[in-house]
This record gives C-alpha cells, sequence and structure tokens, in this order.
C-alpha cells in the first residue's frame, strides 16, 4: 500500500477520533462529576445531526445552522436535564439505565417519524467543500481537515477551562471528592446543570460537524455511544486528557484496522480466510484494546486523580 | 498463634510500618494502641490481606499467611471485626452468623439444597447468636438492628467462623458505657479460649482484657510489655493518652 | 407453601392449559406469542440472576442469546439436527465466551461493569454480523430445524410450545433453588457487601464468575429455542437494545423474582402488540413510560405483581 492512502487513513482516524472525544468527553464529565449513567448521551449526538439537517434546509446556510443547532441542542439538553436527569442522581445505576433508555427509544422514533426512516445526507458548506493538497501526492478533503482543528481548539479550550477556571476546579474536585464540593458551599444543583449543558451541547456539536461526514439517521448515536464508553474506560472515567488520549488512539486503531486487517492478514493466511477473518476482528480490535487496558491498567490510561473503580 | 515478624511498608518515602514484630500466644490478648496516624490501621490492613507487606512475614498458628488473599487467610483461620461495622443488611442476624459459618464448612458452589435448612449452620448461628446475646434477635434483618446490637452482630459474624486468631478492630466504636461494659464481658470470656489482638482507644478495655501492650508511633513499636508497665513508660504515656508522639 | 409458589403454580397451570382451554393452535398468531413471551422470559430470569440477586447490572446480555443462537444456527447448518447435540453446542459455546468476557468484565463492578458488558455485547454483535457465511448482517434463514431423536415433534405447534414451556419451567425451579442454596446466599452476600462476603472467607469474584457463567447458558438456551421457533437467526438478537430490554423485563417484573419475570415479559410482549396494533409508531409512547415508570412508580409496576414484602432493592 502507498504511504499517500496511509496518511489518509491516518488522518481519517484522527478525525474520528476528535469526534469521539466531542462525545466521550461531555459522557466522562458526567459521569466523573455527577456518578450518573447517560445512556441518552449518543442520542444528543443524533439530535445534533438532525438540527443542522433541519436548519440547514431552514436558513440555507451551514454557518447559521451550526449556531442555531448548538443553540437548540443546549436547550434541549438543559430541559431534558431539568425535567427528568434531575431527579435521577440519586437514584441506583438501575434506575438511570432505565430511564435514558426510554429517552433513546422515544427520540429515534421521533426522528423517524419527523424525517423518515431513510438515510440523510448533507453536503459541506461550499466554502470548506473541495480538497487540498498538502503534500506532492495527499489531497485530503477540506472540511475534514478543518474538522480535526475544530476538535483540537475544543480540547484545548476545555483543558484549559478545566485546569484554570472557577468551574473546572470544581469540576475536578467533583470528581474525585463530591463530598468536598457539597462542603464548600458550592450550589451543586447549577454546577450540575453547567456540566450537563456543555455535555449536551458538546454530543450535539459533534453529531452537527459530523452530519456532512456521515450518514444522518435514526439511531446514529447508539453505536457511537457505545465506542465513546471504550473511549471513556480506555482513558480512566473523570479524566478530560485520558478522554483525548484514548479517543485518538480509538479513532486511529478502528480506522486503520478497519482499511488493514484484511491485508495484514492476508499476508500471512490465505486471502480467502483473511478476508473472512479480517474485518470480524478489524471490529473487535478496540474493544481486545479495551480488554487489555483493563488487565494491565484497570483505572484506565490516564486515571482522574483519586478517582475510585 | 499470631507472629508478626519485622514487617515493613511504606508509600512512597512515607513509612507506615518499620520492623514491626509482635508475637502473641494461645490465650492470649494483646492490645495495640498509639495516636492516629501511627499506622494503626495500615497494620491492621497487612494482617488482614488488604494490604501486601512490602518484607516482613505474618504466621498464624504456623502458617506463613503473608502473600494470601482476605478470603484465604480466613480460611486459614483468621477472624475479624471491623471499626465500621460492616454485616449483611438484607440478611437475619441468624442468617448473617449461618452464611459465615457457611464459608468454613465445606464448598459453597452447591446449587440446590436450601442453605437455611442446613442443620449444622444453623446449630452454630443460633450458638453464637446465645453467645453474643443476640438469641431473641434471630429473625430481625441486620438494617433494622440499633448500633449496640450490630456491634455484637460484627463479633458473632466472626465468632461463628469458628476463627483461630481474631482480630478486634475498636470493637467499643460509638459504644455507651453500659454496652461496652457488657462487651468487654464478652470478650473477657473468650480470652481464655481464643488469642486476640485487640485495635482500642478505649483505655478499659485495655486495661481490664490485655495481657500485653504494644504501643505503635508513627510505624514503629516504642514500648512493649503489660498493661502496667506500658503505663510507666514515658514515651507511651503520651502516645495513649493521645497527646501524639513523644 | 410460600406465596411465589402459589403464584408460580397458578402460572404454569395457566401456560400448561392454555391449549386446551383455548382452540389454540388454530391461531398460530397467539401461540407465537405466547412462545415469544416464554423465549423472553426465560432470558429475562437469567438475567435477573444477575441484576437482582447477583447486584451485577449487565447491559450486554442479549448478546448471549445471539451467541446460543448462532451456535445452534451453525450447528444445524453443519448438518447436525439432535436437539440434544445442539444443545450442548450452544452450552459450551455460550459458556467458553461468558468466561472470558466474565472474567475480564469482573475485574470491575457497579457502572463500570454496566459499560464493560455493554461494550463486550456490542463486540459479540459486531462479530455475529461479519460471519459473512451465515448471513452477515442480514441473518440467515433455516430450512432445516432441530429434531429429537429424529422425530420432528420439536418442531412446531404443541410440541414446540412445550418444549419451552417445560425449559421455562426448568430455568424457574433451576434458579430457584440456587437462588436459595449455599451458591445463592453468597451471591445475595457479595451484592450486599462484597468487602463482607469477602471477610467471611469467600472468593467473591469467583462466585460472581460462576453467576454469569451461569446465567450466560441459560440466555444461550434461549437462543437456540428462539432459532428453532424463528427458524431464522440475525444479529438483531444480540443488539444492545434487546439488552435494554431484558432488563426493562427484569425491572418491570421486579427483582430477584422469577414470577415478576415471566409476568414482566408477557406484560412487554403484550404491550408491544396492543400499542402497536393501533399506534406503528409505539414506541413514541414506549419511551416516555419507561421515563415516567422510573420517575414516579418507585418500585415500578412490579409492586402490583410482586407479592407484598418480597421486593427487594438490588443495591
Amino acid at each position: 500500500m502507498s504511504m499517500t492512502l496511509f496518511l489518509i487513513l491516518c488522518l481519517n482516524g484522527v478525525q474520528y477520533g476528535m469526534l469521539l472525544f466531542l462525545i466521550a468527553a461531555g459522557l466522562t464529565l458526567v459521569f466523573g462529576v455527577m456518578g450518573f449513567i447517560n445512556l441518552a448521551h449518543g442520542v444528543q449526538y443524533m439530535v445534533g445531526a438532525y438540527l443542522a439537517f433541519f436548519f440547514v434546509q431552514l436558513t440555507g446556510s451551514f454557518f447559521l445552522a451550526v449556531v442555531l443547532s448548538l443553540g437548540a441542542a443546549l436547550i434541549i439538553g438543559l430541559l431534558l436535564e431539568y425535567f427528568i436527569f434531575r431527579h435521577l442522581y440519586t437514584r441506583t445505576h438501575l434506575d438511570q439505565v432505565l430511564a435514558t433508555f426510554g429517552i433513546i427509544i422515544f427520540l429515534n422514533e421521533l426522528a423517524k417519524v419527523l424525517f423518515g426512516p431513510a438515510t440523510l445526507s448533507l453536503s459541506p458548506p461550499e466554502l470548506l467543500s473541495g480538497s487540498i493538497q498538502l503534500t506532492e501526492t495527499l489531497r485530503y478533503p477540506v472540511y475534514r481537515l478543518v474538522t480535526i482543528f475544530i476538535g483540537l481548539a475544543v480540547a484545548v479550550g476545555l483543558f484549559f477551562a478545566v485546569s484554570y477556571t472557577r468551574v473546572g476546579m470544581l469540576i475536578r474536585a467533583g470528581a474525585t471528592t463530591p463530598e468536598m464540593v457539597s462542603a464548600l458551599g458550592v450550589n451543586i444543583q447549577q454546577l450540575f446543570m453547567i456540566v450537563f449543558g456543555v455535555g449536551a451541547m458538546l454530543a450535539g456539536f459533534a453529531g452537527v460537524i459530523a452530519a456532512p461526514i456521515f450518514a444522518v439517521e435514526p439511531g446514529m448515536g447508539d453505536n457511537i455511544l457505545i465506542v465513546a464508553f471504550v473511549v471513556i474506560i480506555i482513558g480512566g472515567v473523570g479524566s478530560i486528557g485520558g478522554a483525548f488520549v484514548a479517543a485518538l488512539l480509538v479513532g486511529l486503531i478502528d480506522t486503520l484496522g478497519r482499511s488493514l486487517a484484511t491485508m495484514v492478514l492476508s499476508a500471512v493466511f490465505n486471502p480467502s480466510f483473511a478476508s473472512q477473518i479480517g474485518p470480524a476482528l478489524a471490529s473487535m480490535l478496540i474493544y481486545i484494546l479495551m480488554a487489555a487496558i483493563l488487565v494491565f491498567r484497570p483505572k484506565g490510561l490516564l486515571p482522574a486523580k483519586g478517582a475510585n473503580a | 498463634m499470631l507472629e508478626i515478624q519485622n514487617l515493613n511498608k511504606s508509600f512512597g518515602a512515607l513509612a507506615v510500618s518499620q520492623d514491626i514484630s509482635i508475637e502473641i500466644g494461645a490465650g492470649q490478648c494483646h492490645a495495640l494502641i498509639g495516636p492516629n496516624g501511627a499506622g494503626k490501621t495500615t497494620l491492621i490492613h497487612q494482617i488482614s490481606g488488604v494490604l501486601q507487606a512490602d518484607s516482613g512475614a505474618v504466621l498464624l498458628d504456623g502458617q506463613d499467611i503473608t502473600r494470601l488473599s482476605v478470603w484465604q487467610r480466613v480460611q486459614a483461620g483468621l477472624g475479624r471485626t471491623f471499626q465500621l461495622t460492616s454485616v449483611l443488611p438484607s440478611f437475619s442476624v441468624l442468617e448473617n452468623m449461618a452464611i459465615a459459618a457457611q464459608a468454613k464448612r465445606g464448598s459453597s458452589m452447591r446449587f440446590f439444597r436450601a442453605a437455611a435448612q442446613e442443620r449444622a449452620l444453623n446449630t452454630i448461628a443460633h450458638a453464637t447468636a446465645e453467645r453474643v446475646g443476640l438469641s431473641a434477635r434471630t429473625d430481625v434483618l441486620a438494617s433494622d438492628l440499633s448500633h449496640g446490637e450490630l456491634r455484637l452482630l460484627e463479633l458473632g459474624i466472626a465468632l461463628a467462623a469458628k476463627p483461630k486468631f481474631l482480630l478486634l478492630d475498636e470493637p467499643m466504636a460509638g459504644l455507651g458505657r453500659t454496652e461496652s461494659a457488657a462487651l468487654i464481658t464478652l470478650l473477657a470470656d473468650l480470652r481464655g479460649s481464643l488469642p486476640m489482638l485487640l485495635v482500642e482507644h478505649d483505655m478499659d478495655a485495655i486495661f481490664q482484657l490485655a495481657d500485653s501492650v504494644s504501643v505503635l508511633v508513627d510505624g514503629k513499636v516504642i514500648a512493649r510489655g503489660t498493661p502496667d508497665a506500658v503505663r510507666a513508660a514515658p514515651g507511651a504515656r503520651a502516645a495513649y493518652l493521645g497527646e501524639g508522639a513523644a | 407453601m410460600d406465596r411465589p409458589l402459589i403464584l408460580a403454580a397458578f402460572i404454569f397451570a395457566l401456560l400448561l392449559a392454555l391449549p386446551l382451554l383455548l382452540p389454540l393452535f388454530g391461531a398460530a398468531y397467539l401461540t407465537g406469542l405466547i412462545i415469544k413471551a416464554m423465549l423472553l422470559a426465560i432470558a429475562a430470569i437469567s438475567l435477573d440472576l444477575l441484576i437482582g440477586h447477583g447486584g451485577m447490572v449487565s447491559l450486554g446480555h442479549a448478546a448471549f442469546v445471539g451467541v446460543g443462537a448462532y451456535a445452534a444456527a451453525i450447528g444445524l447448518e453443519s448438518g447436525i439436527e439432535d436437539i440434544l447435540v445442539l444443545l450442548l453446542i450452544t452450552l459450551a459455546v455460550t459458556g467458553l465466551v461468558a468466561l472470558v468476557t466474565g472474567t475480564l468484565a469482573l475485574r470491575t463492578s457497579g457502572v463500570y461493569l454496566l459499560m464493560i458488558t455493554l461494550a463486550f455485547g456490542q463486540m459479540i454483535y459486531f462479530t455475529l454480523t461479519s460471519l459473512a457465511a451465515y448471513g452477515g448482517d442480514d441473518g440467515l434463514t433455516l430450512w432445516n430445524l432441530a429434531t429429537l431423536f429424529g422425530s420432528d415433534v420439536v418442531q412446531n405447534g404443541a410440541g414446540l410450545y412445550y418444549v419451552v414451556l417445560g425449559t421455562l419451567l426448568m430455568v424457574w425451579w433451576f434458579v430457584h433453588r440456587l437462588s436459595r442454596a449455599r451458591f445463592g446466599r453468597v451471591l445475595r452476600a457479595a451484592r450486599d457487601n462484597p468487602q463482607r462476603a469477602e471477610v467471611m472467607g469467600f472468593a467473591v469474584k469467583r462466585y460472581q464468575l460462576a453467576a454469569y457463567v451461569i446465567a450466560a447458558l441459560i440466555a444461550g438456551v434461549s437462543g437456540l429455542l428462539t432459532v428453532q421457533y424463528a427458524e431464522f437467526v440475525s444479529p438483531a438478537l444480540a443488539t444492545w437494545q434487546r439488552s435494554g430490554d431484558l432488563i426493562v423485563v427484569v425491572v418491570l417484573g421486579g427483582l430477584a423474582s422469577r414470577n415478576g419475570a415471566i409476568l414482566g415479559a408477557f406484560f412487554i410482549v403484550i404491550v408491544e402488540e396492543v400499542l402497536g396494533s393501533f399506534l406503528h409508531e409505539w414506541r413514541l409512547i414506549y419511551g416516555p413510560l419507561l421515563v415516567l415508570m422510573v420517575l414516579f412508580a418507585k418500585g415500578g409496576l412490579s409492586d402490583l405483581f410482586a407479592p407484598r414484602g418480597t421486593r427487594r432493592s438490588a443495591h
């Protein structure tokens, strides 16, 4: 295989990793700070994608649609928090699973009813369509490149927010010693709402920027939710840095694995066997990685300090 | 019966156990005292298996248990109570003790016979309930017991397993004066037949129960001897009166 | 006799008599519905062993139904037709998969266990979709079904109905005995207070792993029978939404209650049929119903079913 193809695959992997990071960051914070297991996080990603589709249809402008979608994703997230999640923080994880499972069922069906069961596609904005010459032989779509930079920017922003702001300090404290935060007399309700809103917006944002790359369809959030869980297990629950490293790792391994597994296998085995086993192995890679992490570093690569597994 | 030989444990630069050796013979009650942060809990963890010692050995009835896991040490005959009550809340008082007995009597990978109808286990549980004074409360759920009763159940769970040696982590914690006195009498009755290591702040308990005392300060045993002898030692005095390290 | 036994006797007597009471086998539709509910109940009872008795919330349990179903289907495709041989294959394969994933997953507990079982479930799902020789994503229609000593009595109609009912009864009885035996007692102790159970001298993880494998085996059997009933196998059996449905059934029926699991299964199947019959988008009602149930009916609908005082929380 050529170097160019390999580089493209790596870029795709990084781009997928960035998307995973946007989703996993919210998930890990919500779980780390509130101990809340939100299965509906993935469906918020789907909501983001449908919002983008809807607002592009409505306004005709991709950039306007991004802004409107973000606002709408935030509002939907806050409404869910106010009416449902808020009442579940002190409940058992089983209750949380059931309620958020109900939300998934509802929103997936709603998407089907409003937009139809078929796959929708959204083209990237005019300005970002086309591709760019990176090296002599390598051209890469501008839109994908931009999403990588946006992901990086969000990561940097989040990192600074969590490291240096007051809310960030409380989030870190909450992820390690929740008793301390309430002892400080902080309005926990408000902190939770902020964390939840940010998480919902990040997931929605991931959905928005994913819309022109992947298919927009009901249930699109379900699989990515599970991959996001894998990411936070690998990275260490409650840890933004861990989520970032793990998201990149998972993005790269998954993308490269899917393209290369069959090829690598056929170097050793006969081609028909390789082409049978290859795809299966490729889809298992990230779970094998997760299992390995569980064996050797049960708390993840970069666990939030003091987090107890 | 229990021998602790040259035990060392450190967390990074902090040495929490330094060359600790304690030997407790059959029928002996040995007390361990020291200020908070002296390393008592870490020592208990190394005896019970929650933590592994860096070096040194723990011997129970001649058997080296230093590298065994928590449950293996219990199987080897170590019984313990917790400072913070730890029972099975949704089990009845009787069942709490019956399951403790079950652990030591045959495999529990049994899938058909109803455990509640195993007479051997129930007999032990009833006898133990009698012993700790809970026989009127055997059918009550543990979650419905008072604090004092929970402390008794805690002891009952340890006794039902018929241990060779008993590790008591602040058994008097949170008890009122009368309850303490009753528990001391109970432990005094046990003392002759069951050797024990008693970690306690309650000086009354120590003077009534202990045959010998070790004083632990900053991870080191700084004094040992009979309660009276230790009471006279100047460094130890500061320690067990809770005035910090001497 | 205690109340759960009386209720169980009533349920099973009813299920036994239904084919006689109604001209049921004329109405293949109703038979199918009841078989479907019984298959769901078998899987739910096995999951309840984990959640209700063991306090281990698995969100990947349907994967074992899928593994069992595929083991049976692949056996059938390879020319093995006797249902007892297929049963052995199903048990061996499901048990092995559960042993490996369970050993890894049980290095953690609580919500981590939930996430990891979810991830392993998804891994199994994707593995099933990649079995190109057996239909991949689309699944596989089976032209040959299992026989019992060469007889086709276990293939449809009354024969199949009673095989499924008999299996349900056996699973009910086995889990009932197991939950009251030494093993079940240790499992409950580990749910209540794992640290204490360990200090009582139990190798807690071993018991939890054993429960995990047993639950998977039962789920696998439900997979085998599902193949026999549906004459079709597909990865859809192993999706995580199916695992979620199983949790709904377990919680709806009441934790640590086998009767509850059966009633929950029938309730879900009936609700799906009834809601689905007048509203194609019945999930728009079902989803919020779950949310409302959690928010407002604290004990779940199980309170309506379970005898008073038998219901216990898992945590």
